[in-house]
């Protein structure tokens, strides 16, 4: 299988607290990788440092056999790896449709006209109709997303990192402040979603039932390392993880 | 409902306003004309800085440069070059193009806070240039006696010099260029930068270079403010470096926030409100700023949606929060 | 500013006059630097730029002028002038900042840049157009021999009292409680307030003090050099450079900013007078392009 992203020997450093200390990580093409840890592992650290964010200290990030480390954020993205964020990052007060538009145009370069109007860009207005379709939000489209729900501004913002077509999707804590049937509607989107276009995904969650509802692998990270990385079967089993998790049961979803 | 309602709509409101325009000196003594066109020329101006303040979410505080900037070129063009308004109006559109742009590269590379600030920054830079330079500008004096030339071929031109005149080529000319901004805000750029204005971070993780669509922004804004000053100068008569005073650059503000920033004809409507504001305060004047100042206060406090963003609030309950919530924190920097 | 030599040439050999120069820069930067100080105090911690900053630091002035004509004392003066302002600026954060706290930062800009206007007419309203001056005390006429050179006695003194405010604000800010309730609130807010920090009211403590640094800075500056109220903006923007060019957060970097612009403003006023905040905004320009968080400034502001 192709390594579509790795992660090699990664470290940041905050003063004299070390959040990332020495990651390594190979993330298989077309898989769902969950990525999971107490708070303060250096999980959203380890997504910055991916993403652009940060710059690390030591260790380099490759996109199949493109490097990313030391790119802009905005470069990563064209090589193809999109992150959501743990605090929905949407555009208000724009509607749902407008929103992912915007970010269609972007990917089809087509964000520059200063003068065409922009309702008449079919081809981009159709894609994002056709993204907003995807992830269940059709007949919210011209919604204003302030006024869409938590969760639905959620399924907005993927919809949106759909739009720039990416190989690789990060999402940090897609059900966080949701409801369990909402959190299970997103699970099994972002299976179909994933299959479908054959998009790797690394998420961050600490909602258990999702992470072994979805994930075909679970790298467990604790002070900035990795404790553990394999199936979520091995995982579960796994002694050391279960003292991080101060001896609480994986089948529990908090 | 909370779909977003527009209450102007474009075309029929440009037709409609180019109609009022028209018959306006069949109903209006010359003097309302007078005050009219300077309507349609800081309208002009004040839908530029919106472009950036409602439309980017950039606040700048010296459009004024660029606006002096053009009238000064306009000047030179008139009283030195060729008795052409176009070519003066070209001038204005271009010098305000150039400066603004180098201006831009230099104060978007950070966040909204800094742009403010440099941009208030380097307005009082030209204001200083353009006093202090007096072999090229007349220093304090400023230049005088900015003609008024014939539009057209020599005898089949028009004399601009009657106030009826300048005033209906100014309304061809403004409707023309806010023809021009409007299409330009309803366009995929206008699109992308409203996505900007609303949250900088989100874009810059989808693959859209923030800092450049800013500085695209800030370039059309500083152009057409030229084209304002353009206008602005044989209007005038007499061009000085005030043109270019901080106490100039918060004009555009104020008369946004009295239409309000969120519709495109906000601050042209902010602009008659302005003009008459001024009109009528005639020989308090000279406390102007602090009217001025007070104003903006208390508009900002109490109605920063100006009366046309309240109108659309309260006839799309659920929309209040979106116009003024601050972006995420993670939008800083 | 008064220069001991004649301006002509530019420096030539003349070691009293280029000592003098340089005292003068030094002097100059004594006053920006607590000007510069306030401002990064307050946009470091409560992330709102005060555009009314440098009004603030003028008004230290004209307060300062109306408490000598009651009081007759310049030391009260000096004291009290910024006791009143900061007063007034902790008003002002309540009453009209607080309120912004939630709005898009363009507002709390626009807001206070509308109170630039309404205080530069107040200054023209209530002292007039004219260029004010406060008489310095007496202890402090006169002059002392330092480095060769016969430097007035209240301009060493200004550099005095600027050095022991910034020691005593690091003081505060680095070996006390207070201090460290000030840095929490300014590092993370909501982190801070969790923990049960007033964060609103340390908001409002650290307003006061970065308006009582300036003010303070504006009576001492005002016995220097006069003011009238079109300063009131200017002083806002060498403020505003000084944090560019030093960096925001950073003491040290508000120290370096303030040496930089002091020696720019003193030297430029000897050769090509008029021009010389055109240079400090080249400097400033400069600076942005080649290093945009200042000299001294961290990374993530």
């Amino acid at each position: 299988m192709t390594t579509m992203l790795a992660v090699r020997d990664v470290v940041k450093r905050f003063g004299n607290l070390t959040a990332v200390d020495g990651v390594d990580l190979e993330i298989a093409e077309g898989t769902i990788t969950a990525l999971i840890g107490p708070n303060g592992a250096g999980k959203t650290t380890l997504f910055n440092l991916i993403t652009g964010a940060l710059r690390a200290d030591r260790g380099l990030v490759w996109l199949k056999d493109a490097r990313l480390t030391g790119l802009t954020p905005e470069r990563i993205v064209w090589a193809g790896l999109v992150r959501t964020f743990q605090i929905t990052q949407v555009f208000p007060g724009l509607t749902a449709l407008d929103g992912v538009t915007v970010a269609r145009l972007a990917r089809l370069g087509r964000g520059w006209h200063p003068f065409r109007l922009a309702n008449r860009e079919a081809v981009a207005r159709r894609d994002a109709a056709n993204l907003l379709e995807a992830v269940g939000l059709a007949d919210l489209a011209e919604r204003l997303v302030a006024t869409l729900s938590h969760a639905d501004q959620k399924l907005v913002e993927v919809a949106m990192a759909l739009a720039c077509d990416p190989l690789v999707l990060l999402l940090d804590e897609p059900t966080g402040g949701l409801a369990p049937e909402e959190t299970r509607g997103v699970i099994r989107l972002l299976q179909r979603v994933a299959l479908e276009r054959g998009i790797t995904v690394l998420l961050i969650e600490h909602d258990m039932e999702a992470v072994f509802a979805v994930a075909q692998r679970i790298v467990v990270l604790h002070q900035g390392k990795i404790l553990a990385d394999d199936t979520p079967a091995v995982v579960r089993r796994n002694p050391e993880v279960r003292e991080v998790y101060l001896g609480r049961r994986f089948t529990d979803s908090r | 409902m909370n779909e977003p309602r527009r209450w102007l709509p474009g075309w029929p409101t440009l037709l409609l306003g180019l109609l009022v325009g028209a018959v306006l000196p069949l109903v209006a003594p010359i003097y309302y004309l007078h005050l009219a066109t300077e309507v349609l020329i800081l309208g002009l101006l004040a839908t530029s800085f919106n472009l950036l303040f409602g439309g980017t979410g950039l606040l700048s505080f010296g459009q004024a440069a660029f606006f002096a900037t053009g009238a000064y070129a306009a000047a030179f063009v008139l009283k030195g070059v060729a008795a052409s308004m176009p070519l003066a109006l070209l001038a204005g559109l271009l010098s305000g193009a150039v400066t603004s742009l180098i201006v831009g590269v230099l104060s978007v590379r950070r966040n909204e806070i800094y742009f403010a600030m440099l941009t208030l920054a380097f307005g009082q830079l030209f204001a200083v240039v353009f006093l202090q330079a007096y072999r090229i500008t007349g220093g304090a004096d400023g230049i005088a006696g900015v003609p008024r030339p014939r539009l057209g071929l020599a005898a089949f031109g028009i004399n601009l010099a009657p106030t009826l005149n300048y005033y209906l080529f100014t309304l061809l000319v403004v409707a023309a260029v806010l023809w021009t901004l409007w299409r330009v805000s309803r366009s995929p750029l206008g699109l992308t930068l409203a996505a900007i204005r609303e949250n900088p971070s989100r874009t810059a993780y989808l693959g859209i270079a923030t800092r450049r669509y800013r500085l695209v922004a800030f370039t059309i804004a500083g152009a057409f403010s030229g084209l304002a000053g353009a206008l602005f100068a044989p209007f005038q008569g007499t061009v000085v470096p005030d043109f270019a005073s901080w106490v100039m650059s918060a004009e555009p503000v104020l008369m946004t926030l009295l239409g309000g920033p969120g519709s495109f004809f906000g601050p042209l409507l902010g602009a008659v409100f302005f003009v008459a504001l001024k009109d009528t305060l005639g020989s308090w004047t000279e406390y102007w700023p602090l009217v001025l100042g007070t104003i903006v206060v208390l508009l900002i406090l109490f109605l920063p949606e100006g009366p046309l963003g309240l109108l659309d609030r309260l006839s799309t309950p659920g929309r209040c929060e979106a116009a003024t919530r601050a972006p995420n924190a993670e939008a800083r920097a | 500013m008064d220069h001991a030599g004649t301006g002509g040439g530019l420096l030539g050999a003349d070691p009293v006059l280029i000592t003098t120069l340089v005292l003068n820069a030094v002097t100059q930067a004594s006053h920006m630097l607590l000007l510069a100080l306030g401002l990064s105090l307050i946009f470091g911690v409560l992330r709102v730029l005060n555009m009314a900053h440098g009004a603030l630091h003028v008004a230290g002035l004209y307060v300062g002028l109306s408490v000598v004509q009651v009081t007759g004392s310049w030391w009260v003066a000096l004291f009290l002038s910024p006791l009143i302002l900061a007063a007034i600026g902790a008003g002002l954060e309540i009453a009209l900042i607080r309120p912004l706290r939630n709005r898009h930062p363009t507002h709390a800009l626009i807001l206070t840049f509308g109170l630039i206007l309404i205080f530069q007419d107040i200054f023209k309203l209530f002292w007039g157009v004219d260029i004010k001056l406060l008489a310095e005390p007496h202890i402090l006429s006169g002059a002392l021999t330092v480095f060769g050179v016969a430097y007035p006695k209240f301009y060493l003194f200004n550099i005095a009292a600027a050095m022991a405010a910034v020691t005593l604000v690091w003081l505060f800010l680095t070996r006390t409680i207070a201090g460290r309730v000030i840095r929490a609130a300014a590092q993370d807010p909501e982190v801070a307030a969790a923990v049960g920090v007033p964060v609103p009211r340390v908001y409002t403590a650290v307003f006061a003090l970065g308006t009582f640094l300036t003010a303070f800075g504006g009576v001492l500056m005002g016995t220097i050099m006069s003011f009238t109220p079109a300063a009131a903006l200017d002083t806002m923007l060498y403020a505003f450079a000084i944090v560019v060019i030093g960096g925001l957060g950073s003491l040290p970097g508000a120290v370096l900013g303030s040496l930089l612009v002091g020696f720019i403003d003193a030297f430029g006023l000897l050769a090509v007078p008029g021009w010389s905040i055109a240079f400090v905004f080249i400097v400033m320009a400069a600076v942005l392009v080649l290093r945009p968080h200042g000299l001294l400034g961290r990374a993530e502001a």
